[in-house]
C-alpha cells in the first residue's frame, strides 16, 4: 500500500477469554481523509475503537500512528490521557459522554487541558496570573467560542450541556474533540439517534472540519446516508474480520457486504441484487 | 438573650472549624467515592505542625504576632498538604481500580497509622500552648451583668473561613485546576481521553482537602490551645457528619453543615448538658438523613453509565 496513511492497524487481534471480536484485522487511514468502518452490531467495531484508544490491550498486532511531522507512535504502548497528550488522538463514544452539570463553553474548555497546562507551568503561574497564562487562557476562551460559534451554540455558551437538545449534544461533543487539537479524530456512531436534518449538518460538519482543518477522520457509522455522502474510504468488518474495503460505491455493490447486511449467504445476496436494482 | 447571642457566636467559631474539614471530606467523596477516615488526622496532623512550628519560630526569637501566625499558616499548609498527597500515593491509588470498599479500608488504616504515629512521635499528653492571641470586645453589657464577648481569635478564625472559602470557590469554578476536578468528577474516562492526568488531579484534590484541614487544625490550636494526637477523630467523625448533614459532594452544603453541627452542639451544650453535646449532632444528623437522604444541598444520586 503506498498510500498516506496516518493510522496503519496491522494483525490487530482482540480475544475475550473464547471469544474472538477482533481477528487479525489490517487496515489503514488515509491522511486528511474521512476512513468509515461499517458492519452489522456486533462485528467488532467499537472494539478497534478501543483498542486504538488505549480502552483495551489488543492481543495482539500493532496500530502505528505516524504524525505529519515524521514522529511514529505505537498506539498499543499508550493509555489513558497520553492518547490525548502524545499520540493526539481524539474520540467520542455512542452514547454522549459530556460533562452534563459544566456549561458548554466549559466543556471545551477541558479539552484544551493540554495547552493550558504548558502554559500555566504545571498551575503555579496560572495560580500567581502570569501574562503569559493569561494569553493562553483568552485563546483558548476563544478557540472554545470559535468552535461554539461553528457548531451554532454559541448563544448557548453558558448553559448547562446536559440541558441542550441532542443534536446540539452530539455536536457539541464533536467540538469538543476538535479542541484537543487531534491528528486524528475518531467518532463511534456519530449520527446515532440524529434526524434527518441533523444528520445532513453532521455530515456538513465533518466535511468542514476535513477541509479547514486537515484532521484525519475515522468513523463508525450505520446510517449509510452519512457514511456515502462523506466517507473517502470505506472499511467493512463483519465478525471481527475484514470482509471488504474501497470507496463507498465499490463497497455498496459488494455482494460479501450486502449478504453480511442481510445475514443471506452470498448465492442469495447476488440474486437479491439481479432480482431489485 | 443575651446568652443566646453569646452561644450563637461561639457556635459559627466552632462551625467554620467543622466546616474547613468537611470541605476535605466532600470534595475527595465528589472525585472518587470514597470517604477519606483518615482525612481528621490530617487534620490533627495539621494541628501539630502548626504548633510546632509556632515553638520554632519562638524560639528563634521571633516575636511580631502577624508574622508568626502568617509563617504558621504557610508551613503547616504546606507540610500538611504533602502528608495528603502522601496519604493518597499510597494507600489510596494503588487500590484506585479494586473493589469498593477497599480504599475505604485502606483510608480506616491510614488513620490508625497517622494518629499512633503521631502519638509516639508527638507523645499521649495533651500539648497545651499559653494563649496567643488575646484580647477582644465586649458587644453588650446585660443587667445581670453577662457580657456578650467577641474575642480576636473568634474574628480571626472567622475572617479566615471566610476567605479560604471564597479562595476555594474561585479556585473550584474558574481556574483550569478547578474545570479538571470538575470534569474528573462527573466522567473520569472522558476527561483523560481529553487530555486530563486523572491521577494528578486526584492528587491536587487530596493536597487542597489537607492545606484545608491544616489551617482548621491551626484555628483549632489557636482557640482552644491544645492539641493531641486523638483529637483528629471526634473531629473527623463531626466534620463527616457535616459533609453528609449538607449533602456530601457539596461544596456549599459542606460548609453549611459544618455551621449547622457547630451551632447544634454548641446550643446544646448551653441549654441542656455538654455530656451529651455528640449525641445531640449526631441525632440532628439521623433526623435529616431519614428525611433528606441526600443531606441538605444535595442532589440526588444519578446512576453512571
Amino acid at each position: 500500500m503506498s498510500a498516506d496513511h496516518i493510522l496503519s492497524v496491522d494483525h490487530l487481534s482482540m480475544r475475550f477469554g473464547g471469544i474472538v471480536a477482533v481477528n487479525d484485522l489490517s487496515f489503514g487511514a488515509e491522511r486528511r481523509k474521512i476512513t468509515a468502518l461499517i458492519g452489522p452490531n456486533g462485528a467488532g467495531k467499537t472494539t478497534v475503537f478501543n483498542c486504538i484508544t488505549g480502552f483495551y490491550k489488543p492481543t495482539s498486532g500493532s496500530m502505528r500512528l505516524a504524525h505529519d511531522d515524521g514522529r511514529n507512535i505505537q498506539l498499543e504502548r499508550l493509555n489513558d490521557f497520553r492518547i490525548s497528550k502524545q499520540a493526539k488522538v481524539a474520540r467520542t463514544f455512542q452514547n454522549i459522554r459530556l460533562f452534563p452539570g459544566m456549561t458548554a463553553l466549559e466543556n471545551l474548555m477541558v479539552a484544551q487541558h493540554n495547552a493550558l497546562m504548558r502554559a500555566s507551568g504545571l498551575t503555579l503561574l496560572g495560580l500567581i496570573g502570569a501574562p503569559s497564562w493569561r494569553v493562553a487562557e483568552k485563546a483558548a476562551i476563544d478557540l472554545a467560542r470559535t468552535w461554539l460559534e461553528r457548531i451554532g451554540l454559541l448563544d448557548r455558551a453558558d448553559d448547562a450541556a446536559g440541558n441542550l437538545p441532542y443534536g446540539d449534544q452530539r455536536r457539541l461533543e464533536i467540538a469538543r474533540a476538535m479542541c484537543t487539537e487531534p491528528a486524528l479524530l475518531c467518532l463511534d456512531e456519530p449520527a446515532a439517534g440524529l434526524n434527518a436534518r441533523e444528520s445532513a449538518s453532521l455530515s456538513e460538519l465533518l466535511l468542514a472540519i476535513r477541509a479547514n482543518q486537515g484532521t484525519s477522520i475515522l468513523l463508525i457509522e450505520h446510517d449509510m446516508s452519512v457514511v456515502m455522502e462523506i466517507s473517502d474510504h470505506v472499511v467493512v468488518m463483519d465478525y471481527g474480520v475484514k470482509i471488504a474495503e474501497g470507496t463507498p460505491q465499490h463497497v455498496r455493490d459488494d455482494p460479501k457486504v450486502i449478504a453480511a447486511y442481510l445475514g443471506a449467504d452470498e448465492e442469495e445476496a447476488i440474486a437479491v441484487m439481479e432480482s431489485g436494482t | 438573650m443575651d446568652y443566646f447571642a453569646q452561644q450563637l457566636i461561639n457556635g459559627l467559631v466552632l462551625g467554620s472549624i467543622y466546616g474547613l474539614i468537611a470541605i476535605g471530606y466532600t470534595m475527595v467523596y465528589g472525585i472518587v467515592g470514597m470517604i477519606n477516615f483518615a482525612h481528621g488526622d490530617i487534620f490533627m496532623i495539621g494541628g501539630f505542625i502548626a504548633l510546632i512550628t509556632f515553638l520554632i519560630l519562638v524560639s528563634f526569637g521571633l516575636t511580631a504576632i502577624p508574622l508568626i501566625l502568617l509563617v504558621v499558616l504557610l508551613v503547616s499548609m504546606a507540610i500538611t498538604a504533602l502528608y495528603g498527597w502522601t496519604v493518597e500515593r499510597i494507600a489510596y491509588r494503588p487500590l484506585r481500580h479494586s473493589f469498593r470498599l477497599a480504599p475505604m479500608l485502606s483510608a480506616i488504616g491510614m488513620s490508625f497509622v497517622l494518629t499512633n504515629y503521631s502519638q509516639v512521635a508527638q507523645g499521649a499528653r495533651v500539648k497545651p500552648v499559653p494563649p496567643i492571641i488575646t484580647g477582644g470586645y465586649t458587644l453588650h453589657e446585660g443587667a445581670g451583668g453577662f457580657v456578650v464577648q467577641l474575642s480576636n481569635i473568634q474574628i480571626i478564625v472567622v475572617i479566615t473561613t471566610v476567605v479560604l472559602l471564597a479562595l476555594f470557590t474561585w479556585l473550584v469554578s474558574s481556574t483550569r485546576l478547578g474545570r479538571d476536578m470538575r470534569a474528573c468528577e462527573q466522567d473520569q474516562t472522558m476527561a483523560s481521553l481529553l487530555g486530563v492526568d486523572v491521577d494528578r488531579t486526584i492528587s491536587m484534590t487530596f493536597v487542597i482537602g489537607a492545606a484545608l484541614a491544616a489551617v482548621a487544625g491551626m484555628m483549632y490550636l489557636l482557640y482552644y490551645g491544645l492539641v493531641d494526637f486523638f483529637m483528629g477523630f471526634v473531629a473527623g467523625i463531626k466534620a463527616f457528619t457535616a459533609a453528609v448533614l449538607g449533602g456530601i459532594g457539596s461544596l456549599p452544603g459542606a460548609m453549611l453543615g459544618g455551621l449547622l453541627i457547630g451551632l447544634i452542639e454548641t446550643l446544646w451544650s448551653a441549654y441542656f448538658s455538654v455530656e451529651y453535646k455528640d449525641v445531640a449532632a449526631f441525632s440532628i444528623l439521623i433526623v435529616v438523613l431519614i428525611f433528606l437522604p441526600t443531606g441538605l444541598l444535595g442532589r440526588p444520586e444519578v446512576e453512571k453509565v
